[in-house]
């Protein structure tokens, strides 16, 4: 097979689809207009964020005034962890989450922790899930959140935050309920009415935008504190002039991503074939994380013997672009927090490869990956000590 | 992230494998730390490496620091090869990342390691064989 390039690190970021960036362009341009103006260049500026607004929450299932802008997932994150927090410390100051969340959430709770906030982080089960049962448990009369990703961001397991809602509103139904989708929002079927939670997080750049767009739905009447004071922009909850080309953008982003859901079968396809072919291909191979119940585009496994960051070096020399939860890979030279709660040994950590596709990838990309990959794992192993041993318990 | 010489050693690593009948074998770091070098040589009557293979489980800093560190020693004198630093082989490689110092702390040591089997071999008495530095974030030990 001919040398090619094959991105395979969507959930890292994804490629700005042309709709998208055609969409924005002109808001880089004559569509310079302030939104809060009341000239025609601000009413066209204006026009153009309401209609995304309207567009974005019809596609998740709210309303339009439920729907906050920001810069990012990290940002959505943090506002409402910390947002709601503070707003509601009066009635107490437990926060309930889990072990495998993003680490925009993770140190805004460790932020909180250090104000006095008490926080609960559950234990997931091997497959890096939690149980409705398992939350509920853990909230208390002082529980004033509970926080819970609906997607992992490395091995794919999806949350059930529908029932996990419902359990938490039972038990207590003042706690509020958070769910960071960043990694769910257009690879599953997310509506927000449906679920019943109080905020949702979301960010663009995981559905083909550019870097720097991202969302907060706050259901009517949850009040947590405002992100930013200025002029009155997002309902005075977060102001600063609107961000117009990249709202433009999101929504339609949101728009072709939601209205290709069925396109996931596709790609879900395509994990499949990628697991199924790495396990059968290479060896001393494990799957991290389910196989139900997975996001569509994520595949991620440890190879014994080998360490992730040379691995992920020797892919991107073959074009192939991935992500790896070694600590060799990380500043912090810590192994992924994810992959040792779901119970992989430290050593299988630095190992894994994770593989994130999408609708941008096709059938011949995954040849590629299938080809490229087994033989690069050996070469690896070759050089390695520990697989040295193993070879010679073989013989 | 990594100079070209990094990556030149990383992708082309000189002196991999394994030597039959080396008299010197030293082996350094735990699979737990995410690295481990494995450091064969082979020194004659004159005290001098006339072969050094390795085999490294680890990242790209740990593999080139280890191909670049056997340049250096191959043909050197044990004392010589004694007195190669990790250092010298940030140097030879044009530089690491900061958190990738310690991959060249354990070639030095690795090299040490192989040296510190020649003498217990030889009955010849030595204080090559320091412990573990605390250099990574998941060792078990306590520092």
């Amino acid at each position: 097979m001919e040398d090619r390039f094959v991105y395979a690190d969507n959930a890292a970021t994804t490629k700005t689809s042309p709709e998208v960036l055609q969409a924005m362009l002109p808001y880089f341009g004559e569509g310079y207009g302030n939104p809060s103006s009341l000239h025609q260049k601000g009413r066209e500026a204006k026009k153009a964020i309401t209609e995304a607004r309207e567009k974005i929450a019809m596609l998740l299932g709210d309303k339009p005034n439920e729907i906050y802008f920001t810069s990012c997932g990290s940002e959505s994150d943090n506002w409402a962890i910390k947002g709601a927090a503070h707003a509601w410390s009066g009635r107490g100051k437990h926060i309930v989450s889990t072990k495998i969340e993003h680490h925009a959430v993770l140190h805004s709770l460790e932020a909180l922790e250090k104000e006095g906030f008490e926080v609960t982080y559950l234990d997931v089960d091997g497959d890096g899930r939690v149980t409705p049962e398992q939350v509920a448990a853990a909230v208390r009369d002082d529980t004033i959140l509970v926080e819970c990703m609906f997607a992992n961001n490395e091995v794919g397991t999806i949350e059930p935050i529908k029932e996990l809602t419902a359990a938490v509103k039972a038990k207590n139904p003042k706690t509020l309920v958070f769910t960071d989708a960043v990694q769910a929002v257009g690879n599953i079927p997310v509506n927000v009415a449906d679920l019943g939670v109080d905020m949702l997080a979301l960010s663009g750049h995981k559905i083909h935008t550019p870097k720097g767009i991202g969302v907060l739905y706050i259901k009517t009447g949850v009040r947590i504190l405002n992100l930013v004071d200025g002029g009155g922009q997002e309902r005075g909850k977060r102001g600063g002039t609107e961000n117009v080309a990249y709202i433009v953008g999101l929504a339609k982003a949101l728009e072709t991503a939601v209205g290709g859901l069925d396109e996931n079968r596709r790609v879900a396809a395509m994990r499949d074939r990628l697991i199924d072919g790495i396990l059968e291909k290479i060896p001393y191979a494990r799957l991290n994380g389910p196989r139900e119940g997975r996001l569509p585009g994520n595949v991620n496994i440890s190879f014994e013997f080998i360490e992730g960051e040379s691995l992920l070096l020797l892919l991107d020399m073959a074009g192939i672009c991935a992500s790896t939860g070694s600590a060799c890979s990380s500043t912090s030279l810590e192994p992924s927090h994810v992959l040792v709660s779901i119970g992989v040994p430290v050593e299988l950590a630095h190992g894994s490869l994770r593989l994130s596709i999408s609708r941008d990838t096709t059938d011949e990309d995954v040849d590629y990956i299938l080809e490229k990959l087994p033989p690069i794992v050996q070469r690896l192993r070759d050089m390695s000590p520990l697989y040295e041993e193993v070879k010679k318990n073989q013989k | 992230m990594y100079s070209e010489k990094v990556m030149d050693h990383f992708a082309h690593p000189r002196n991999v494998g394994e030597i039959e009948d080396a008299n010197a074998v030293g082996e350094v770091g735990n699979a737990v730390c995410g690295d481990i070098m494995k450091m064969y040589m082979k020194i004659n009557d004159d005290q001098v490496i006339e072969d050094v293979k390795f085999k490294t489980f680890g990242c790209g800093a740990a593999i080139a620091t280890s191909s670049m560190a056997t340049e250096l020693i191959k043909g050197k004198t044990v004392d010589e090869a004694l007195k190669l630093t990790n250092k010298a082989v940030v140097e030879a490689l044009d530089g690491l990342p900061p958190q990738k110092i310690h991959c060249s702390v354990l070639a030095e040591e690795a090299v040490k390691a192989a040296i510190a089997n020649y003498y217990d071999k030889k009955g010849i008495k030595h204080d090559l064989l320091k412990d573990c530095d605390g250099h990574c974030a998941t060792c078990q030990k306590q520092h």
